[in-house]
């Protein structure tokens, strides 16, 4: 068993802090130009779970696989899909990763391994048992990791992927992403469990819980299940705990989250937690500084490629529906 | 006590329908349940409202927020119809139901005739859908026609709030299993409040406004177009008259057919997909019984044959348009029969 504390190499910490300053600068910057009035579409926020994603996509190679939801941009961003092509595709443009035609929640991005972004809770995930039997089936050492809320453990398809990926010893990550509600129900509320890891058990798997706001212990408990994965000793199922800050849709009302609970989340807030402990760790302020730069500056450069980008023409509507263009 | 009296509004929109339906019913009876995501006080009273105050006024036992498991919500509802309670069960959207399918299609539509009439199973599906909102191609879609296939499902959509409470009430007392069609961008649409106790019978169409030149067969929001169509037609001349089927399946086929051979020509409008909708189905009856007064043939008028679309302009070219029916209507007025 890896010591889920060995601290990784000071690279692979500077890695996730790019995927982190990207995810939480990208969402930010979605939720201010809607706050603006300058963009218009249905957001899901992912403030709060931006270490999370950071830390599971920094373990994969860039040709393992991804199958994530509607609430997908974190785990997009971390895979690699360019913030151009995304936030094209964000804003319904031609030039976005779908053309437009799929929008936020359903990314699909095959050269950087992000195969199906689902807007149906649980769906993902006997999906993500095929690219892994592929993967199986071909030798070619891809993993897949299928990234979904606790809510999601209570609809039948998780639970028949789960027992599919054990008996095949598949290698695939079902890697749920705690952020105690499910909408607007919280955790206690819908699950008869008290740790989604504890259904591991009912399967034969091996289930991990971990704090999915710890970069180290996130980055660890990832890299131990792609290195399982990939040796073909089979599936695990990570229960990563995490907090969605804001509600489930950029706007909408979460009254019904209790208020400590709220407040307690806020002073958990992982991505300056994680700024403090890489200074803490004698990072220079400047190489972080630097960093976040970077990152807006990709952030600026893609809002404008996105908004200075055709619509799609209409005639899309035949294409791509099969094969074969649809007679108009 | 000397409170003042509670007026009740001249006007209502369509989450205080459904919403009055559902109040109605389970004072009336409380056998009458309802069963979905979110749909409790605690989780905010449901996503769009709907059931704002329910669960403290019935209690847990009756409005049972549930987790995210559409296959376990229709099944249990199944069960308990069976068992003589009255479920209203909420899928949250429409596309959702397809995780259900198996409950609906193999067991709550069936289990009546399968056990030769001992069992029957009162349970109504509420859902809601709609292209318009940017939701894409998993939120959005119109699906009554896969319903309206399967023997022993009835399926129901209003154009206005009161038709909504109306519907509801009718399908929760009805026998058989209903599904309840509603509109999310309709939601918030005002409309006049009906009396207490108002009721819309199941497979009874409305004369939405009365025509002699045309017939226009919609449901839903379709309705409130063809009536706007209607409006600017009648300044060129042309009457047309809007027929509200509210019940989709079993459509009321009296109604329909009686308007068309009074007008002589029709045309269908919905907002699913028009390849295989159910104007087709519409639109072949009345070939069948009046192909010998029809002036023209039946008109269809459906979405394009994609999954909805994201992107803006995209999806507002998917969705069928005014411009459409009143081109359909003219088509059935120009029609010349070939020599
Ligand atoms: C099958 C299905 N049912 C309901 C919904 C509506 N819905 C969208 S997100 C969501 C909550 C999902 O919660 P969770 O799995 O915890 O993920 P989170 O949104 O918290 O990331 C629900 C109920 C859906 N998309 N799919």
């Amino acid at each position: 068993m890896p010591d889920q504390n060995a601290v990784p190499d000071r690279a692979i910490l500077l890695d996730i802090f790019r995927r982190t300053t990207l995810i939480n600068r990208s969402d930010e910057r979605f939720r201010a130009l809607l706050t603006q009035g300058k963009l218009a579409i249905v957001y899901y926020p992912v403030r709060g779970q931006e270490v999370l994603s950071a830390a599971m996509m920094a373990a994969l190679r860039p040709d393992d696989y991804l199958i994530t939801t509607y609430r997908g941009v974190g785990d997009q961003l971390a895979k690699g899909i360019p913030s151009k092509l995304l936030w094209a595709e964000f804003t319904g443009r031609a030039t976005g990763t779908c053309k437009g035609k799929g929008g936020p929640m359903h990314i699909t991005h095959p050269e950087t391994g992000v195969m199906v972004t689902t807007g149906v809770v649980g769906s993902g995930l006997p999906i993500a048992n095929g690219l892994a039997i592929a993967s199986q089936n071909k030798g070619d050492g891809r993993v897949t990791v299928v990234s979904f809320g606790d809510g999601a453990s209570n609809i039948g398809a998780f639970h028949e992927a789960m027992n599919m990926a054990q008996l095949w010893k598949l290698p695939v990550i079902f890697l749920c992403q705690n952020n105690k509600f499910g909408e607007h129900t919280a955790f206690a509320d819908h699950t008869s469990v008290p740790s989604i890891v504890d259904r591991a058990a009912g399967y034969g798997m091996k289930g991990v819980k971990t704090d999915g706001n710890d970069p180290v212990a996130m980055y660890n408990t990832a890299k131990a299940a792609v290195d399982r994965a990939r040796a073909g000793d089979g599936p695990t199922l990570i229960e990563a705990m995490t907090f969605r800050m804001l509600g489930h849709l950029f706007g909408a009302d979460f009254s019904y989250v209790p208020k400590e609970m709220t407040a307690a989340g806020i002073a958990d807030d992982p991505v300056p937690a994680f700024r403090r402990q890489l200074l803490e760790m004698q990072v220079a302020e400047a190489e972080l500084a630097a960093i976040e730069a970077e990152v807006e500056a990709e952030i600026d450069e893609a809002v404008t490629f996105a908004m200075e980008s055709p619509f799609p023409e209409v005639s899309e509507l035949r294409l791509d529906v099969v094969a074969q263009e649809i007679a108009a | 006590m000397n409170a003042p009296a509670q007026t009740a509004p001249a006007k209502i929109n369509f989450v205080q329908g459904l919403h009055m339906a559902l109040d109605e019913a389970m004072a009336a009876d409380e056998n009458v349940i309802a069963l979905g995501e979110d749909i409790g006080d605690e989780q905010g009273g449901g996503v769009f409202k709907i059931t704002k105050g329910l669960s403290t006024k019935y209690g847990r036992h009756r409005i049972r927020a549930t987790p995210i498991s559409e296959q376990a919500i229709i099944g249990a509802a199944v069960g308990a119809a069976i068992a003589g309670l009255r479920p209203v069960a909420e899928i949250m959207l429409m596309n959702f139901v397809t995780v259900a399918m198996d409950q609906i299609v193999n067991h709550a539509a069936k289990l009546r005739f399968m056990s030769g009439g001992q069992t029957n199973v009162p349970l109504v599906i509420r859902t809601t859908t709609g292209a318009g909102v940017g939701f894409g191609g998993q939120h959005s879609d119109m699906l009554e026609a896969w319903f309206a296939h399967v023997p022993g499902l009835k399926v129901v959509m209003a154009s206005n709030p009161a038709d909504a409470k109306g519907l509801l009430l009718s399908a929760i007392e009805d026998d058989d299993p209903v599904i309840l069609i509603e509109n999310i961008l309709a939601y918030g649409q005002q409309g006049e409040a009906p009396p207490p106790g108002y009721r819309v019978p199941l497979g009874k169409a409305a004369i939405a406004r009365a025509g002699t030149d045309v017939t226009v067969i919609a449901y839903g929001r379709a309705v409130n177009d063809a009536l706007a169509v209607a409006e600017a037609m009648a300044g060129e001349g042309v009457s047309v008259e809007v027929v509200d089927l509210r019940t989709i399946a079993p459509f009321d086929e009296a109604t329909v057919l009686a308007s068309v051979e009074k007008t002589g020509r029709a045309v269908v409008v919905h907002e699913a997909v028009r390849a295989y909708g159910t104007g087709a189905e519409i639109a072949s009856r009345i070939h069948e019984e009046l192909f010998d007064t029809l002036k023209a043939p039946v008109g269809r008028i459906g979405s394009t044959y994609s999954p909805v679309p994201f992107s803006p302009p995209l999806e507002k070219a998917w969705i069928y348009s005014q411009a459409q029916i009143s081109a359909a209507i003219r088509a059935t007025i120009d029609f010349k029969r070939r020599a």
